[in-house]
């Protein structure tokens, strides 16, 4: 449609920015009391000449992933070179759109125990369960409302716990768990209870459970009892928090630590001081660098000088700034492509597979709204 | 209130729905999302032919190249998404998306062009960019991810 008339017009040189100049560009400025140089400005006709318009292999060229922690629950990676409209799309996707199981419906057959229906009902929502991965992402289907409820969109949980006097207790004991059985109700008291299929998806180490045992559920005394049958449906964390598929999934920007003039001696231990540990280290000034003319480092051969070790673990807590001896002597920013992720997964979903399953929803998404505006135009 | 203007449907009106307890995602394509990464396309055809109800609309006043569309059930993550990479379109003069109102699910994208393209098709350019995209990140995070688990093995052994 619109390529219809493309003017082959004499190619016009592109200017491209020098190194130091993207440099510039990608460091958001982190000063005493303000933040600047905030918005990106990668686009079209921003700088007059350059070339920003979207190409895949550029982008290709510059997106970089690395990796720093990838345990089951708990993944920590860089996504380097996208915009942050891209990297908090992939961020609210994690948090709100993926879909894992919970409990929804609660049949409380018997209640005595002393926290109400409402606030139990509330309580056991909130447990995150584990199981079978396969069963869980693909044989499990969404429960639409009142529809049955049938082994491909509901699974059934039961608790079933009565509180008794301990019988073979020590007679001296004063605590409540020696004293009665059940006393405390956990997570693990949980029972599954497979329907259909389900025994095919979720048996032995597949079995759905609680991700943590030892929730403590309510307590109870001799005589009190609770017995209830639980529906878990599939939902997103956008309906009820219950359903994100993380406890946090979050980014934060690549700290970058500059030091403009050299710090020594004393002030550089104090220098160290200002950040957490790990991330400025003390080097002895050697021999070479205290001949070089106009270093700073004349005549302090062998005095310990910071060199930043590792600026990704400051917390930019801008301690530094707040000191005179540093003044001009240190810029402190933020690279504005680089973002440092942590996703700690609830347990339904490896925490990188989390990731990768928000890439495919927002992929998803695209194609379905294309589709959409295809038709729309017809 | 009650009624709400069906999309696709050139204004008639149908009685809504009681409003669900739940926000729970009820229409079948709702499905298809959650299988989409594994399962292939058939289930997706499926839904393309029986309940093709869409969440895009024009909006009044547009011409070719000044557009307002309309997104429904959308919210920042795709809105500000899509606003950077149509914005990245250097046939774009201005491109800007907004929430009118924040308990309305409704997103609205503008859209301005210079001439020799449409809004429309800055529209769907800024959708096939977002897959573009969204498959090279895929394979980046992927082997990525791959060599962190070969070194780390090969450190442990």
């Amino acid at each position: 449609m619109g390529s219809s008339k493309k003017q082959t017009a004499v190619p016009v040189r592109t200017k491209v920015p020098s190194p130091e100049e993207v440099e510039k560009r990608n460091t958001v400025h982190i000063n005493a009391e303000t933040v600047t140089n905030v918005t990106s400005t990668d686009f079209p006709g921003f700088y007059p000449g350059e070339d920003h318009s979207w190409d895949i292999e550029k982008f290709r060229e510059n997106v970089r992933v690395v990796f720093h922690q990838n345990d089951p629950y708990e993944a920590q990676f860089s996504l380097i070179g996208v915009d942050a409209s891209i990297a908090n799309a992939f961020r609210r996707i994690m948090i709100a759109d993926i879909p894992t199981l919970a409990i929804e419906d609660i049949f409380m057959w018997n209640n005595t125990s002393v926290i109400q229906d409402e606030v139990l009902g509330h309580r056991l929502g909130l447990i995150p369960f584990t199981g079978g991965k396969e069963g869980l992402h693909n044989f499990l289907k969404w429960y639409k409302k009142g529809e049955t409820p049938c082994d491909y969109n509901t699974v059934e949980l039961e608790l079933k716990v009565k509180c008794e006097n301990n019988q073979n207790a020590p007679t001296d004991s004063k605590d409540p768990k020696e004293l009665y059985h059940n006393a405390h109700v956990y997570a693990k008291d949980i029972k599954f209870v497979p329907k259909g299929r389900q025994a095919k998806y979720f048996s032995g180490e597949n079995v759905i459970r609680p991700t943590n045992p030892d929730i403590l559920v309510a307590k109870m005394r001799p005589g009190q009892e609770i017995d209830l049958t639980m529906h878990m449906h599939k939902g997103v964390g956008s309906d009820h928090a219950k359903f994100s598929p993380v406890a946090t999934a979050s980014y934060r920007l690549m700290p970058t630590i500059t030091i403009l003039e050299p710090i020594l001696g004393r002030d550089a231990e104090k220098f160290q001081k200002c950040f957490p540990k790990g991330v400025i280290g003390l080097e002895k000034v050697t021999k070479e660098e205290a001949k070089q003319k106009g270093s700073g480092y004349e005549g302090h051969e062998g005095e310990l000088k910071a060199v930043v070790l590792d600026a990704m673990r400051d917390t930019v807590s801008r301690e530094c700034l707040r000191h005179d001896e540093f003044k001009d002597k240190v810029k402190l920013g933020r690279r504005r492509d680089h973002f440092i992720y942590l996703v700690e997964s609830t347990g339904q979903w490896e925490s990188d597979a989390i990731f990768l399953e928000s890439i495919a929803h927002l992929k998803e998404k695209a194609k379905r709204f294309e589709k959409m505006v295809v038709n729309m135009v017809q | 209130m009650g009624k709400i203007t069906k999309f696709g449907d050139d204004g008639e009106e149908v009685t809504m729905k009681e409003t669900p307890t739940s926000h729970q995602p009820e229409t079948q394509d709702d499905v298809s999302m959650a299988d989409a990464g594994e399962e292939g396309e058939e289930g997706e055809e499926e839904y393309e032919e029986e309940g093709a109800s869409t969440k895009v609309r024009l909006l009044p006043g547009s011409t070719p190249t000044a557009a307002s569309f309309e997104f429904l059930e959308e919210n920042h993550t795709l809105g500000n998404a899509l606003r950077y990479v149509i914005m990245k379109n250097p046939d774009v003069e201005f491109c800007a998306y907004a929430i009118p109102h924040p308990s309305e699910a409704k997103m609205n994208v503008r859209i301005q062009t210079y001439e020799g393209t449409t809004a429309v098709e800055a529209l769907r350019k800024g959708l096939r960019d977002i897959q573009e995209l969204c498959d090279v990140v895929s394979d980046k995070f992927l082997e990525a991810r791959n060599d962190f688990a070969e070194k780390k093995a090969s450190a442990s052994a």
